[in-house]
């Protein structure tokens, strides 16, 4: 059997006192796309920020296994350069930093990391315009500030453009289709689905069935009321569609 | 984790380099100030009569007038009975000599500063004039200049060597009455710059001048004087820093740039004066008057400063644009971290017909420091199709600092189009995680961040003093973030 990519076990948090995670339990294995659905407020975000290493969370129980490491225990750039990437819900503008050179700071960084040599700026610039191309961007993307005056969908597709450079281990993809339209999320949906690799795993989280008309997940998982509450196969996210959430839940799960 | 408000207030601390202390040699004039003190100076320097008087006129006025207080700034009462207003290296003490002659540790100290005196080592393509405590030290590459006629040299020099130039300037862009300091340095003004373009003459290599404080209780009083001839170019850059003390300095410097007909000058600082340790002790107080004339049609007068030291800084570059379709500038960086407090900006005096003027203005704020901008905007009647666009930003780094805005306007000509713009923005938690979750640490995050919002601003320096200045926000910043 391979060695799990990440695996979760009883993770429960809380925020300013609210417990809103209640005991997660998710494997994810090399090669496989597992999809998170849930209705607001399920703690699908939370999830996704302390995965990240965001602050202002309370781990109340369980741990996090990350290549063989306590995840939970490194800070937000060790992460990082250990192959974990988040595709931010509200990606941040950055005023006056070149995109190119804020990508090649990170890619170096997690180069540093690894043990590999830096690339030179001209080095960077080559490796970045295939990349570029690959994903069918426009150029001017990598002399525009970090995205800054980008439209919403722009931020996306600029989140998945990190992704493609960055080649993490592990990406998690935090509501990447909200207030996409459908020409937006078929083309953050290709640049998913093309970085998909038999050595990475992706985490797509979303709340809506429609993102997984093109992106196909291995796995679909109901999260409700910070658990998870059925796992299946990618047929699960059709049903959910049709029944909504509460009515898939079994009557316990619901709060009162 | 990194990523919290106490992080972020801890990335501003951080050891000041420059903070070393020479021994040498120093002979000074006892403290305090009367108008024996000025014959004394006067006398150093072998200056003729008329400036004595001229020192004197200034000093019998700066007696009638009060320490303003209208600025943002809070400070104790400066006793100006306690400070030394002459002190030089012995060395130096009765005027320039040659390198050789100088004590080796004043060229010992400038070395150290990164800025090499001696023939073999200096700078390429940048002459210094290096001034410490009251005298000029030396000037480099002055006989390459000399060959396309531009003076290059001490104020002092000045006096005894080109007399006409500095009578019909000294005072003639801020005269001893303009305001309490410029009125104090008029009496006991010491040493700075002096510099000539001649008419049609394109400076050939970056002018600058490093001044550096080294003896305690001591105030700095420079003077500098540049004037540029018809349809000449001349780029000047000043640096400057002091020893750590426990004390405050004052350093109360006047500056004044003359543009004839379609000269520019373009005048550069990166001021890094002691600005006190983390809990506000210590620290000069930098209170200064520059101002340019744009006196010729056609001229251009920029004024680029990145301001970073000093516990005080209280310092407007201003332009008086006489001459018709005059350009003034003004692109300014002040960074204000632990108790810094600065109140800085520019004054844009528009007299001639389609005169033009720009003013950027970031300004920093981190740990407990107070940053204000304060400009006037003044278009006179005859300024037919005067223009101005003025933009004031704020960056906020930590929840225990503040920025200001005073903008004044003031329009006599229905013809001017004036336009002001302003933001205030935080380096926010949000941008520093999206950083560190694209692996990169805390404090590049900030770097990164500021200098991007610096950008404009740098954009107007020379290439060299842009990377300087880059390094310096990113020293100047260390610590404000953990």
């Amino acid at each position: 059997m391979k060695e799990a990519i990440i695996t979760i076990k009883d993770l429960s948090a809380e925020v300013e006192g609210r417990q809103i995670l209640k005991g997660i339990n998710l494997t994810i294995y090399p090669g496989e796309m597992h999809a998170i659905m849930g209705p607001n407020g399920s703690g699908k975000s939370t999830l996704a920020a302390i995965l990240a290493g965001r602050e202002g969370y309370e781990i109340t129980g369980g741990e996090v296994i990350y290549g063989g490491q306590d995840l939970l225990a490194l800070d937000p750039e060790k992460r990082a350069a250990e192959g974990v990437f988040l595709a931010f819900q509200y990606p941040v503008e950055i005023p006056g930093v070149n995109s190119t050179y804020f990508l090649k700071t990170a890619y170096n960084e997690i180069r540093k990391h690894r043990g590999l040599p830096e690339l030179d700026a001209m080095e960077f610039l080559t490796f970045v315009k295939e990349k570029v191309k690959l994903l069918h961007l426009p150029e001017d993307l990598l002399k525009r500030p970090v995205n800054y005056g980008f439209s919403g969908g722009e931020k996306k597709r600029n989140e998945i453009f990190q992704m493609a450079v960055l080649e993490p281990k592990f990406a998690i993809l935090d509501e990447t289709d909200s207030g996409l339209d459908i020409d937006a999320l078929k083309s953050v949906s290709q640049g998913v689905n093309a970085l998909k690799r038999p050595d990475n795993a992706q985490l797509v989280i979303t709340h809506y069935q429609r993102l997984l008309n093109f992106i196909v997940p291995d796995f679909v998982h109901v999260l409700y009321d910070g658990r998870i509450v059925k796992s299946g196969g990618k047929e699960l996210a059709l049903e959910l569609e049709e029944t909504g959430y509460d009515e898939m839940m079994p009557a316990a799960a619901v709060p009162a | 984790m990194s990523t919290s408000t106490d992080t972020i207030d801890e990335a501003v601390k951080s050891e000041y380099k420059y903070g070393f202390y020479s021994d040498i040699e120093t002979e000074s004039a006892p403290p305090g100030l009367n108008e024996g003190i000025i014959r004394f100076i006067s006398d150093k320097k072998k200056e003729p009569e008329w400036l004595l008087e001229w020192r004197l006129k200034a000093y019998r006025h700066w007696t009638t007038l009060q320490e303003p207080t209208w600025q943002k700034a809070d400070y104790p009462k400066i006793d100006y009975q306690d400070i030394i207003y002459f002190a030089a290296p012995k060395s130096l003490a009765d005027g320039p000599k040659s390198m050789d002659e100088v004590d080796p540790k004043v060229l010992e100290t400038f070395e150290k500063l990164g800025i090499p005196l001696h023939e073999r080592m200096r700078l390429a393509g940048v002459a210094v004039d290096a001034v410490l405590d009251s005298v000029s030290v030396g000037t480099t590459f002055k006989k390459q200049l000399g060959e396309v006629g531009i003076i290059f040299c001490s104020f002092s020099e000045a006096v005894q060597d080109h007399p006409d130039l500095v009578k019909k300037y000294l005072g003639s862009v801020v005269p001893h009455t303009d305001n309490f300091f410029a009125a104090l340095n008029s009496a006991v003004f010491t040493d700075g710059s002096f510099c000539y373009i001649p008419k049609g003459v394109r400076c050939p290599m970056e002018l600058s001048t490093y001044f550096r404080i080294n003896a305690a209780k001591s105030g700095q009083f420079e003077r500098t004087l540049i004037i540029a001839d018809e349809d000449s170019h001349v780029s000047y850059l000043e640096g400057c820093t002091a020893p750590m003390r426990d004390e405050n300095q004052l350093h109360a410097a006047v500056v004044e740039l003359i543009a004839l007909d379609k000269a520019e000058i373009k005048y550069s600082t990166v001021q890094n004066w002691y600005p006190g340790d983390e809990n506000g002790k210590g620290g000069i107080y930098n209170f200064v008057t520059k101002r340019g004339i744009a006196k010729g049609h056609n001229s251009k007068i920029t004024w680029t400063q990145v301001e970073t030291g000093s516990a005080i800084t209280w310092k407007y570059p201003g332009v008086i644009l006489q001459g018709d379709n005059s350009v003034g500038e003004f692109y300014s960086v002040a960074l204000t971290n632990n108790y810094q407090q600065a109140d800085t900006g520019t004054k844009m005096i528009h007299i001639g017909k389609n005169t033009r003027s720009t003013i950027i203005s970031k300004g920093i704020s981190a740990g407990h420091g107070q940053n204000s901008y304060r400009g006037l905007v003044k278009i006179l009647k005859g300024a037919a199709n005067a223009r101005n666009y003025s933009q004031c930003d704020s960056l906020l780094i930590g929840d225990q600092c503040g920025a200001h805005t005073f903008p004044y306007i003031e329009v006599k000509n229905s013809s001017a189009q004036v336009e002001h713009e302003a933001s205030t923005t935080k380096v926010g938690e949000d941008q520093i995680f999206y950083c560190n979750q694209r692996a990169i640490s805390t404090q590049d995050a900030v770097n990164m961040i500021v200098n991007g919002y610096c950008k404009d601003v740098f954009q107007q320096l020379p290439m060299e003093f842009a990377l300087e200045a880059q390094a310096l926000l990113s020293v100047s910043l260390e610590g404000s973030v953990g």
